[in-house]
């Protein structure tokens, strides 16, 4: 099986986002990024895959100079080469845009499987997938957790809501939008490091792929983002003042005396 | 101006809370065009359901009926909608923000060259769409250039709207689906394993994040819990490293819960761990970032680092039951 992955490098979960003199995205150069979280468990479902079936994964990356980090770490977990599409600005692009670019890129290689994580921890979409598969003409299923191979394609277990699932047939090629927990991760080994450091890392630049000869392609994003705020404060919460040791005893006589639950 | 539209979604022949409240976040929108919108209800046998619609607080009511719209497909649902869409061209499509929707929305909007703006807290004059970025830390406002305009609102961020009184008008589109063009089969439902805790019932509930960094630390919050009396809960990346079990997940894909007291312990609060318990009388976050979404559900915070504070907890609860 060949298997694309989709992986995004997003901002590191604890980074202090702040927001950019423009208001419309964040200040980038004093935080580190790494993989998003639920794709390191797409690209581990592909791994576990190619160890059952044999086949190779690829990973496809859109983003700036900075994501080949997130990409040399996939590789470096076994992944077996990558296509890089560099855009400094895809967040300017819409979900449409950027799985336009995505999709250009993926249809190149005729893959069997297209796996993306099922949201993307910064601009948190949630979409791209979804898109990808239609703009493929391919089916598609999200929130999935795990893959077989079936003789006829392969079957997945859809996570619902409030604790149900469900399996779901699917015919290849197809494109599956992983939800994180399925599976455990690995770790790169050192070898593994080693090894990344040679693999194959092909870039295309975003305008070689110009979103507009995709079908339907829309000139421009067809939804804007005009500004970022933070949230605005709703609950006026107590916050505990003092020492970790006086906080405590606090919040024991706030329990005690406010909430009367102790 | 050809309107606002609704889709609500079948949960087991009755309508949830999360559609009702996406006919409140349609009713904003029409408000501002003096309007009312029209439901959509989908599938295979949809009488009942637009029954149920008719007597909430809306114009009209549309039945996409197709034998192919049961069980749920994407493609089905992606091509049915897609053609009425065409028939009526409405200037904005409301979804509730769930898991289906998740599912075949975005398609369907590429399918009209369109985006959905997803996970919608928010509608002010514009109309300006306010969702969640970087995981709840900071909120965007998104504009729609053309039409249709497609969004879905986030559970638990609109008022669920009230019924009316004079039923909404009924009528039926039939799409053109053909058994080949649905690419994937469903099979059904079924639970997850046997429930063993319940945490549904407790009075008081500690739970822990990804804030404990290593399994090994978990004695600290179950020391807690322990002084308290309390169960642990924990949120989904704790269990996805399957520290604790599944069934001591809490939030949208875990358990609902509404304690006397939840205290929460380096949980950042991304709504999906929120829609879970934020229901609860008293809610108590450790967490070291004072920017954390938590604290927007907080009753009390303590702003700080576990490894100190919790320990210390634990002494002063021992100490006050003495
Ligand atoms: C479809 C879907 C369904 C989901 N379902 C669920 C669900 O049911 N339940 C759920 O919980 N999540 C769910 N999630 C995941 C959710 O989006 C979040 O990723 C998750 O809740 C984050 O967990 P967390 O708060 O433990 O971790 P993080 O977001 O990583 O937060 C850790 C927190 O710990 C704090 N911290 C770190 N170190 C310390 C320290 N030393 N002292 C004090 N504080 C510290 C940090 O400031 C941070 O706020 C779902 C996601 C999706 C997309
Ligand atoms: N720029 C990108 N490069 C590679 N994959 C991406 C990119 N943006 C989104 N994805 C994939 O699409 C998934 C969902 O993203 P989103 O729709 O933004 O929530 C992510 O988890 C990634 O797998």
């Amino acid at each position: 099986m060949k298997i694309i992955v989709c992986i995004k490098q997003v901002p590191e979960r604890d980074a202090q986002v702040r927001i950019d003199s423009s208001g419309k995205w964040i200040e980038e150069s004093d935080i580190q990024f790494a993989m998003n979280e639920s794709d390191a468990y797409a690209l581990e479902e592909a791994l576990q895959l190619k160890e059952k079936h044999g086949g190779e994964v690829v990973i496809l990356s859109a983003g700036p100079e900075r994501a080949g980090t997130t990409i040399r770490e996939a590789l470096a977990k076994g992944a077996d080469r990558a296509i890089q599409v560099e855009s400094d600005n895809l967040n300017t692009l819409d979900a449409l845009g950027v799985a336009q670019l995505l999709s250009a890129a993926a249809k190149q290689e005729s893959p069997d499987l297209v796996l993306t994580g099922l949201q993307s921890d910064d601009m948190g979409y949630g979409q791209t997938g979804v898109i990808m598969a239609e703009l493929m003409d391919l089916p598609h299923a999200s929130l999935i957790l795990n893959v077989e191979k079936t003789d006829s394609g392969i079957t997945v277990k859809r996570e619902l809501e409030e604790g149900w699932f469900q399996n779901i047939d699917l015919p290849l090629p197809a494109v599956l939008m992983i939800q994180s927990g399925g599976t455990k991760l690995r770790y790169a080994t050192l070898m593994g490091i080693k090894k990344a450091k040679t693999k194959e890392l092909s870039k295309v630049s975003a305008a070689d792929f110009g979103a507009s000869d995709a079908p339907g392609a829309p000139a421009a994003p067809a939804a804007t983002l005009e500004k970022i705020t933070q949230p605005p404060k709703q609950k006026s919460t107590q916050i505990i003042p003092g020492s970790p040791k006086e906080a405590a005893a606090t919040l024991v006589e706030k329990l005690k005396f406010e909430v009367r639950i102790i | 101006m050809s309107g606002i539209y609704v889709v609500l979604e079948d949960r087991n022949g009755r309508f949830g809370r999360i559609s009702l409240e996406a006919i409140a976040a349609a009713n904003i929108l029409a408000a501002q065009s003096g309007t009312k919108p029209t439901a959509i209800v989908i599938g295979a046998q949809t009488e009942s359901l637009a029954a149920e619609a008719a007597t909430k607080n809306v114009g009209k009511i549309v039945r996409i009926e197709h034998p192919l719209l049961s069980p749920y497909t994407p493609d089905g649902f992606t091509a049915a909608l897609q053609q009425f869409i065409a028939a009526e061209s409405p200037d904005f499509i409301v979804f509730p923000h769930t898991y289906q929707v998740r599912d075949y929305a975005p398609a369907l909007a590429a399918r009209l060259g369109r985006v959905l703006i997803g996970d919608v807290t928010q509608i002010s004059d514009g109309p300006v769409f306010v969702r969640s970025l970087m995981q709840g830390r900071l909120s965007g406002s998104y504009k729609s250039t053309g039409s249709p305009t497609l969004i879905s609102v986030q559970s638990g961020a609109f008022r669920a709207e009230e019924a009316q009184s004079a039923p909404a008008e009924i009528t039926t589109f039939t799409p053109n689906l053909e058994a080949s063009h649905i690419r994937t089969k469903p099979g059904e439902p079924f639970r997850g394993t046997a429930q063993t805790v319940d945490l549904g019932s407790a009075p008081m509930i500690v739970a822990v994040g990804r804030g404990i960094r290593e399994e090994g630390n978990l004695s600290l919050v179950q020391d807690l819990a322990a002084s308290l009396g309390a169960e642990v809960a924990a949120s989904r990346p704790i269990c996805d490293n399957g520290w604790l079990p599944i069934e001591r997940q809490v939030g949208s894909s875990g358990q609902t819960v509404a304690p006397k007291l939840y205290l929460a312990v380096g949980i950042s609060g991304a709504i999906q761990h929120l829609v879970g318990m934020k229901g609860s009388q008293c809610i108590v976050a450790i967490n070291k970032d004072p920017e954390a979404p938590i604290f927007e559900v907080a009753d009390y915070g303590i702003v700080g680092d576990l490894f100190e504070v919790v320990p210390a907890l634990t002494e002063a609860l021992k100490s006050a039951r003495q």
